[in-house]
């Protein structure tokens, strides 16, 4: 350690307890059972406290999964996040799931973590493909902020609207892509446009186009565009990416 | 375990104030606004646009920034990201699990040897497979010489954005031994692929160990002199204490992981928390910081470095003998020798190779500790030889999303150190 960095400060304002002593800490898992094992405490607190809200859980590789009803998902991780018996303060991941079964439905799939507690809490909801369940969630943003651009992915890659999300763009595909949902299973590898569609609309794209409109709005810089361009915009064309 | 340091300033460079900051003077808005009316012009009001990038050497990648700014202070910061979008996870779909690999060392291709031992890890896991004691050690090894490329790559690339030229070259000179040492292990620098499902691509070969001790002898050197030029240097610290400050709540709200997070005192590290591959029986600590700002991350950053350092020194002293690989002909093809004159060999080799491994139904997330921050791997599997989904879990990315939160402000000189700060890959925030 170098001779600059000294100890003897005073600790900071916010400090993760670790649960145990140091020498307590978790061995590296050996030997996990492929199912079973020991469930996720928070699961028996969950059902306490939701009831039928919680559906089914299951114990995959020392990973506790645990369903839970579409509509309440954003109540569930409020609780989860604020109750200082689970505190489940660190979202890890939003992501989604679509199987290659045509008609097992999509999952929507939210990784949670306790610091506190060193626990880890897989939370699943399932959108069926077919019938009239719109492919809809909460948006845990305001639960957790860094829910934003993960849950700005799972839209542009599955198409799955998370409600109350603040600013649900696309983000890794551009504003005007039309192909659809890449990670959705009927989409091809290569994309459903042909190759020479795809270079068409490469090519007629407007390189100049390149705000979106709020961002026009900032400076008044329509008056400062091409022509052409405030004539395209004028006439109701949506610009930016 | 979780250590506070305190850094005295005491600074003897001239042009500061009382406290150790170096006097600004008042530029744009503020002053022109302070001025009596009719001596300069009424900016009052106008708001500016401003893009940087995608093409911009200081937003590391392809990173593209809109920026409001009101005089020299942004008002509000707009990124966008997914210029580098190759869908990864969309091939991974596609391939089997030893043919992943080398999309790992594409995405934060920084970290490519401790993607591919993260990757691995996960696989592993959805394979239920047990790995040797001496893959352990060497993957640890790996995972942290890669840890040192990856914040010589931010030192170097920062200390430009910020004006000093003299520690990139240092920075770079060290990482580029870390690369020889890289490649007389796997044969490539960069894209390493040097992890395969269930072990290595290969032991390391003879006078590897001694080339790493050489390393570890002269490397703490280098970070000393990096040290004594940055730490306490009056432009350093000016240019980053106090900005793009988090408070610890927020930085945990927001998602935050890595040195982001610990800079800003929260003592979260999965290598402690959530230990893999025996990190719990090494002895290093966490370097937290106090004040979450630019210069915090400095030094969390420069105190991982020496922690690598002591870990390498574990790893080195603790190697055992004995093989790489796992001894199941399910999941490691059969050595080439063999391959080429048995025929039961040569039988398990293509199917390997032809039809891959499949893994029990299943799904697993195995998080680590990338230099970034929290990488995850997650893996569904339907009992196939591809995985349904592959997820990339992108530390940076999740960092990242909290620009516009951290540059808001700040001054437009600023947005370019607090964005070096996060240590972006534009590879993995993409992917």
């Amino acid at each position: 350690m170098s001779e600059h960095l000294t100890q003897d400060h005073a600790a900071p304002a916010f400090a993760i307890v670790y649960p145990g002593q140091p020498g307590d800490a978790p061995a590296t898992p050996k030997q996990v059972p492929h199912k079973g094992g020991a469930v996720n405490p928070s699961v028996a607190a969950l059902r306490a406290k939701f009831g039928p809200v919680i559906g089914r859980h299951d114990v995959v590789w020392n990973e506790t999964t645990v369903f839970v009803q579409r509509d309440k998902v954003a109540e569930v991780c409020a609780w989860l996040q604020s109750d200082p018996a689970q505190s489940y303060e660190y979202l890890s991941d939003v992501t989604a799931v679509e199987y290659r079964d045509a008609v097992r439905p999509i999952e929507v799939v939210w990784h949670l973590r306790s610091i506190k507690f060193r626990r880890f809490l897989r939370l699943k909801t399932e959108l069926p493909k077919a019938g009239k369940t719109p492919l809809e969630v909460p948006s845990v943003w305001g639960v957790w902020k860094g829910a934003d651009w993960l849950e700005r992915e799972c839209y542009d890659m599955f198409g799955i609207k998370f409600t109350g999300h603040p600013d649900l763009r696309r983000i890794l595909m551009w504003e005007q892509y039309k192909e659809g949902f890449p990670l959705r299973k009927d989409f091809p590898m290569r994309g459903r446009f042909s190759r020479s569609e795809q270079l068409k609309n490469a090519l007629s794209a407007n390189p100049e186009a390149r705000y979106s409109m709020e961002e026009l709005s900032i400076a008044d810089a329509f008056e400062d565009l091409p022509h052409d361009m405030r004539k395209r915009i004028g006439g109701g064309e949506r610009t930016g990416e | 375990m979780a250590a506070t340091k305190t850094i005295e300033v005491a600074l003897s460079t001239t042009g500061l104030t009382a406290d150790g900051k170096p006097m600004r003077v008042p530029l744009g808005a503020e002053g022109l606004m302070s001025a009596p009316p009719g001596i300069e012009p009424e900016l009052q009001g106008e708001h500016m646009l401003i893009n940087i990038g995608p093409q911009h050497p200081a937003t590391h990648g392809v990173l593209r920034l809109v920026l409001e700014l009101d005089g020299e202070t942004v008002v509000r910061c707009i990124p966008h990201v997914g210029y580098l979008h190759c869908g990864f996870e969309k091939i991974g779909e596609y391939r089997q699990y030893n043919q992943i690999i080398p999309w790992t060392d594409r995405e934060d291709y920084l970290n490519s040897m401790g993607n591919n031992c993260a990757y691995v890890l996960g696989a592993e896991r959805l394979f239920g497979i047990e790995i040797t004691e001496r893959c352990k050690v060497l993957r640890v090894i790996a995972m942290e010489l890669s840890r040192i490329i990856s914040h010589l790559v931010w030192l170097g690339t920062t200390c430009i954005d910020i004006g000093a030229f003299t520690p990139f070259l240092w920075s770079f000179q060290e990482r580029e031994n870390v690369y020889k040492l890289l490649e007389g292990w796997t044969g490539a620098r960069l894209t390493t692929s040097g992890t395969r499902v269930g072990g290595m691509i290969a032991d390391v070969p003879d006078g590897w160990v001694e080339g790493l001790r050489g390393f570890l002898d002269r490397f703490p050197k280098t970070l000393d002199q990096v040290d004594r030029m940055l730490t306490k240097n009056a432009i350093w610290v000016g240019r980053t204490v106090g900005l793009g400050v988090m408070s610890p709540e927020e930085a945990l709200n927001y998602g935050l992981s890595g040195p982001m997070l610990r800079a800003s005192g929260v003592a979260y590290d999965v290598r402690k928390d959530f230990p893999y591959l025996d990190y719990e029986t090494y002895d290093f600590d966490v370097p937290v910081g106090t004040n979450g700002d630019v210069y915090d991350r400095f030094l969390v950053r420069q105190e991982e470095l020496r922690q690598s350092v002591r870990i390498l020194e574990q790893a080195l002293k603790r190697l055992p003998d004995g093989p790489v690989n796992v001894d199941d002909p399910r999941i490691i093809l059969p050595p080439k020798h063999k391959a080429t004159s048995e025929m039961e060999s040569m039988i398990h080799h293509f199917k390997l190779v032809m039809e891959g491994p499949r893994p029990p139904i299943g799904e697993t997330y195995v998080p680590i500790e990338s230099p970034k921050g929290e990488k995850g791997y997650y893996f569904v599997s339907d009992g196939t030889a591809k995985p349904v989904r592959w997820r990339i879990r992108p530390p940076s990315y999740v960092n990242l999303s909290a620009i516009p939160k951290m540059v808001e402000g700040h001054l437009l000189s600023d947005v370019i150190a607090i964005n070096a700060s996060i240590d972006i890959v534009m590879g993995e925030i993409d992917r």
